[in-house]
């Protein structure tokens, strides 16, 4: 490689000459992601409260051990271990929060928010030696395309979960009819901005079609490409949005468990 | 507008200072017609490399109140006056005099890519047929006018100085339009991973916010180089699966 002689001597941390607010983003980041974070890690460890009704917590989606009546295979194993804390939410959330974890948007985001790698654009860092992404821990960031994979199921899982939301138990009859409440809107939404999340990932997007040169060869790849890179264009809008959606359907369907809020049911 | 205070820096390549100058600001000036104007009235020694002052030559990039920009498209309307404007070379270069700094190496890094390759002409006169769906994709990258602000922001270069490991956005881009051309056959996977340092990016995106001419260089460049060499090194489903399929370069 090229070699260089510079004429600037490193600065000390936080020192710029930037002259606008460059700390309001790192810092609006920074509380929106321990928020969620702290928000979630008290959700996920709850264990009650997930399901309501047709409805259950993107949190605890899928529940594959649990109490309620979404379970798959029933209630706790026996052969959970005493010492391990039990929550459905336990088995899954690593999987969307590895998503989320390794995501391009993301991971930008926090190495400034929380890692000061750099705080800003155009303002020093605290520390003098930088390996990037080319060593243990961070190299691992290059299995994002791993968790794309499972997160395209789960948005499934929560597509199913939506359309179970519009199907209420008739108290008379106790059959099965199709309705529509508040609650069925805050789970679709979830659905769809999750979706929306996903298939604009730029590991998705080159799964789809970015590995490709000539995509003009390959009609259904580049129509799916030109799709996810649509979304790509605004990532950090849906990366935002969906993990403010996701949190908020858990709060809501807590709250209709508690007895806390009563779903309006339309029709 | 009237009287404007700046902090213009003067040195050259052993150390320097920011020496402030004041000038008659109006209507319609950019901060390259500033520093011309203070030129003429009282700096007749600064030195300032510019060339079209349309945003076209990639020229007279400096930082402008800490951030990289082009002197010629920066609007002194659109800066703050109350305090003094800062000008500054870009930091992640030596200096050379005043305002102009030394990027020559940004040429040898240039010329260690592997080159254009493409493949066998289509038609008997030694000419080939693309579709311009897939030369699109390339396009964007073709408008880069190699401003360098781009490797000035970036913080692998600007703070760490990895220059001997690290080929910065603007290589990284020229790389993707290289890489993503629909004619080209060459692989430069393993040279992003050893010899360009492609993992010390860490998606910061401030090369895309500072680009002139408004390429996307980490969503459409860095990050899917980074995919295209997670296929080859990080993959090691993909990579079971291309021992029986036809691989794609």
């Amino acid at each position: 490689m090229a070699e260089t002689n510079i004429l600037f001597e490193r600065r000390g941390f936080g020192q710029t000459s930037r002259k606008d607010l460059w700390w309001v983003q790192p810092v609006s980041v920074f509380l929106g992601l321990s928020a969620f974070i702290v928000y979630a890690t008290w959700a996920a460890f709850q264990g009650e409260y997930y399901a309501f009704g047709n409805y259950l917590s993107p949190f605890y989606s899928p529940e594959i051990f649990g109490s309620s009546p979404h379970s798959i295979f029933g209630p706790k194993p026996d052969w959970w271990p005493m010492i391990v804390p039990f929550s459905p939410a336990l088995l899954i959330l690593w999987a969307p929060g590895g998503m989320r974890f390794t995501c391009y948007y993301y991971r930008g985001a926090y190495y400034k928010a929380f890692w000061a790698d750099p705080p800003a654009c155009s303002v020093s860092e605290p520390r003098k030696k930088y390996w990037g992404e080319n060593r243990l821990p961070l190299i691992m960031q290059n299995l994002h395309r791993y968790f794309m994979y499972l997160a395209v199921i789960f948005v499934f899982i929560l597509i199913y979960d939506a359309w179970k939301g519009l199907w209420f138990v008739n108290a008379a009859t106790g059959e099965e009819q199709f309705g529509l409440a508040v609650g069925s809107i805050v789970l679709a939404m979830n659905a769809t901005l999750l979706g929306g999340y996903t298939f604009g990932c730029h590991s998705f997007r080159h799964l789809v079609g970015g590995f490709k040169n000539q995509l003009s060869k390959a009609p259904v790849q580049r129509t799916l490409y030109n799709c996810s890179s649509c979304l790509n264009r605004r990532h950090k809008n849906w990366a935002w949005a969906s993990l403010f959606w996701v949190a908020f359907s858990d709060l809501y369907v807590r709250l209709c468990a508690m007895g806390i809020i009563t779903d309006l049911r339309f029709f | 507008m009237g009287r404007v205070k700046f902090n213009i820096w003067r040195g050259n390549g052993d150390g320097g200072q920011l020496q402030e100058y004041s000038t008659e600001i109006s209507e319609g000036m950019v901060v390259l017609d500033a520093v011309h104007q203070i030129q003429a009235e009282s700096a007749p020694d600064l030195a300032v490399r510019w060339n079209c002052k349309a945003g076209k030559c990639g020229s007279c990039s400096a930082e402008v109140n800490g951030k990289p920009k082009l002197m010629c498209m920066t609007r002194m309307s659109d800066l703050p006056q109350d305090k003094p404007v800062s000008i500054e070379p870009m930091r992640a270069f030596p200096g050379l005099k005043d305002l102009v700094t030394d990027v020559s190496w940004n040429y040898r890094v240039k010329e260690k890519i592997k080159p254009f390759k493409p493949r066998k002409p289509d038609n008997d006169d030694g000419t080939w047929k693309m579709k311009q769906g897939d030369i699109d994709r390339v396009q964007e990258f073709r408008k880069c006018i190699e401003c360098f602000l781009c490797q000035d922001v970036c913080h692998v270069l600007r703070e760490h100085h990895l220059h001997n490991e690290f080929i910065g956005p603007r290589f990284m881009v020229y790389t993707a339009a290289l890489e993503m051309h629909p004619l080209d056959t060459e692989d430069r996977r393993e040279q992003l991973k050893q010899d360009d340092g492609i993992g010390y990016c860490n998606i910061t995106k401030c090369c895309t916010n500072v680009c002139p001419e408004s390429i996307t260089i980490t969503d459409n460049a860095i990050i899917p180089l980074k995919e295209r060499v997670a296929d080859r090194f990080y993959d090691p489903i993909l990579n079971f699966f291309r021992l029986f399929t036809k691989s794609d370069k």
